[in-house]
């Protein structure tokens, strides 16, 4: 059987693509589309590394087949800044050394900035809760949720 | 010799959904939001020669008013059922019980269809549903039946669907004032865990506070999400005072048939069971009055 043809939106641009019916969303973004900001880490929907949005909805890149998206607006991390201007939640993502291995970053980045879309002061449980789908090893959260609150401010007073 | 080439359809029409799932000759699976089915692939636990994706069949993407209830496509998502301006009053229960299942990135994916379908007796959202008295709506190669969700799946991984079925959607019935529901599950932490033990409530009082209808169901206690008559007989007629209270413990413990594994002792599941029962009754009840 001949491979999908798939025709999408990503970040804005049009973009089509071939790919097998196994092959994830992450995959085509990754190895087809080179855009490499979204990670793999678990592949199974634990650690939501790979999360983008999907029709305007956060899912983890790793549980959608590539050939699922016909049709779709898909957003990646590499749509987050403005040319060279970060996105807020970026920029203090960097103040708060809110990173330290950086394989989950893109995936929190992602994952905040559609919280905070949704609900723009939300309580520090909320974060918790929002970014329980997101794994870090490295930095115990804390200086994490410490970025999304300072984002949260600068971005309600923008 | 490379392996088969795993087809993928996305039809449009229940009819055309049926004819590839009928028509299959290897294994074929029913793709709604995949959070189950692609993890199941990935760990080779699965390999259909045919994925039929069945979200872009409208009626299974749409929450309808029917006939004073509420009709639930099998691939609404959790997040959409979250958001819906309605449903969460009407049906608290089953609105929390499909958003437990998983993270927020999951809830964006995952669907009442799915969750049945995949055939866990721990499944969150089937103990609710079940509660609720919600019926599937199935299609097939002989056309549309209803069936009570707690008859949909009949063992682990095993369920009651004939060749080429597909769950379409789920009927909630119409409420009759001041009833209401409710879901609890027991996890050893706060968040994205399997149940170890699950419990629905759905029930209705009168204006006087006794309850005049109920429906108790337990999960991941026995090899299928159990609907519990002897636990709702035992509230009906009452204010759920403590010796009711004491009487829907007894008997929802004596129902389960739970297995013994890392997650949870048979003792501990069968203890656990009774308090999950009672203290969703009692959140049952206070949703009630106050509806």
């Amino acid at each position: 059987m001949a491979k999908h043809h798939i025709e999408a939106t990503v970040n804005g641009d049009a973009v089509e693509f071939l790919c097998e019916t196994e092959d994830t969303l992450l995959d085509v973004l990754r190895d087809t589309l080179h855009l490499t900001g979204s990670k793999e880490g678990c592949a199974s929907g634990d650690c939501g590394a790979c999360s983008v949005m999907l029709e305007g909805r956060l899912v983890c890149a790793c549980l959608v087949l590539g050939c699922e998206i016909g049709g779709c607006r898909v957003e990646t991390i590499e749509g987050m800044a403005t040319g060279e201007t970060l996105h807020p939640l970026q920029r203090k993502f960097l103040e708060h050394a809110a990173l330290q291995c950086g394989i989950c970053t893109p995936g929190f980045l992602v994952a905040s900035r559609a919280l905070l879309e949704k609900n723009p002061n939300p309580t520090e449980t909320e974060i918790r809760y929002w970014l329980a789908g997101n794994l870090c090893r490295c930095t115990g959260y804390d200086k994490i949720v410490s970025a999304v609150q300072d984002a949260a401010v600068a971005l309600r007073k923008a | 010799m490379k392996p088969a080439l795993m087809r993928y359809e996305a039809p449009e029409t229940v009819e055309g959904a049926v004819a590839l799932l009928a028509g299959a000759s290897g294994e074929a699976r029913v793709l709604a939001g995949g959070t189950d089915l692609l993890v199941q692939m990935r760990a080779d636990v699965v390999d259909p020669a045919l994925i039929v994706d069945i979200k872009r069949i409208a009626e299974t993407r749409r929450v309808t008013e029917e006939r004073g209830g509420w009709r639930i496509g099998a691939a609404v998502t959790g997040a959409e059922l979250k958001e819906h301006p309605r449903l969460k009053q009407e049906w608290p229960g089953v609105v929390e019980a499909a958003n437990l299942i998983g993270s927020t990135q999951i809830q964006g994916r995952a669907t009442l269809g799915g969750n049945l379908c995949n055939g866990s007796p721990a499944a969150d959202s089937v103990p609710a549903l079940v509660a609720a008295g919600a019926v599937a709506t199935l299609a097939g190669p002989q056309g549309r039946r209803d069936l009570a969700v707690e008859d949909v799946m009949l063992a682990p991984r095993t369920l009651a669907l004939r060749k080429g079925e597909i769950v379409l959607s789920f009927v909630l019935p119409p409420r009759p004032p001041r009833s209401s529901d409710a879901y609890l599950r027991f996890i050893p932490r706060t968040e994205m865990d399997i149940a170890v033990v699950g419990a629905g409530v759905s029930l209705t009082v009168d204006e006087a506070g006794t309850i005049t209808a109920a429906r108790v169901s337990l999960g991941a206690v026995a090899p299928r999400v159990l609907l519990v008559p002897e636990a709702a007989e035992a509230i009906v007629g009452s204010r759920l005072d403590r010796a009711a209270q004491d009487r829907l413990e007894a008997a929802a413990r004596a129902a389960c048939r739970p297995i013994d594994d890392k997650r949870g002792t048979t003792e501990f599941r069968i203890e656990v069971a009774g308090v999950l029962a009672r203290r969703a009754a009692l959140i049952a009840l206070d949703r009630a009055r106050t509806r």
